[in-house]
């Protein structure tokens, strides 16, 4: 199984297109479906987009990975930006700080199997998502 | 990337790429706008079956397309969203309420000629 990563620096909303181009393809080398792919793709979208509204650069590094039930995919989107005050209400529908929809991360959470943050205001946020290959 | 935009009788015809940044969707807005005043257009179909991916960027921004037109008095038909895209936009919890949407480019057509009562 491949276990090669990338890392995808985030600069501007160009690179979230390339972002989940990368992690479209990637999911597809590790044998997903092409709508897990789909759904993968658009975490990625909604993670990268998340450091450019927020932080403005940052980076989102993708893995293949093998746990006890598989294979699967780890994105993890970092940056250096304000952080987050509060997760529990950035975790909630429909809040938001940058007036966009505020859908973002309970959304990820949704698309994706396993969902890990942490962030500290003023130095940056960390988000890790995993999704299992059925 | 610019996304053409097509001119058929009294509508027009945009068709989405797989890659558009949201640049390229802030360009089309204002585009898509400014052809339906220029040709007193009477509908939109927009074309999205090449989209791997619809984020919320870019289904606010369809939303915004479509609200915009009808600011117009004109209508838009949104139309080939694939079925896994489908899937994913429902998880995100995005909608596309008060925006019609059809089949394909085929299905949307005919949705506006009976609409507006034209015969090809």
């Amino acid at each position: 199984m491949s276990v090669r990563e990338i890392r995808v620096e985030i600069n501007s909303d160009q690179d979230i297109v390339v972002a989940r181009q990368k992690g479209r393809v990637l999911a597809g080398e590790l044998g997903f479906s092409s709508g897990d792919a789909t759904l993968i793709a658009t975490a990625i979208s909604e993670l990268a987009r998340n450091i450019v509204s927020y932080a403005r650069t940052g980076e989102i590094k993708l893995k293949g990975i093998n746990g006890s039930t598989g294979v699967g995919i780890l994105v993890i989107a970092s940056d250096d930006g304000p952080g987050i005050i509060d997760i529990r209400q950035a975790l909630r529908d429909g809040f938001s700080t940058s007036g966009s929809l505020g859908l973002g991360l309970p959304g990820v959470r949704r698309l994706m199997d396993e969902f890990e943050i942490t962030s500290q205001p003023g130095k940056g946020t960390m988000v890790a998502v995993k999704k299992w290959r059925q | 990337m610019e996304v053409p935009i097509l001119k058929q009788g009294a509508f027009l015809i945009a068709t989405f790429q797989a890659a558009l940044s949201d640049a390229d969707l802030n360009q089309l807005r204002m585009g898509l706008v400014q052809q339906v005043v220029k040709f007193r257009s009477r509908a939109v179909i927009v074309d999205v079956t090449a989209m791997d991916v619809m984020d919320s960027f870019a289904s606010r921004t369809l939303r915004e397309i479509a609200h915009m037109i009808r600011l117009r008095g004109a209508e838009t038909v949104i139309v080939g969203i694939q079925p896994e895209v489908a899937f994913a936009m429902v998880q995100l919890g995005l909608t596309l309420e008060g925006v019609a949407t059809a089949l394909d480019l085929e299905e949307g057509l005919a949705y506006l000629n009976e609409k507006f009562k034209i015969t090809n």
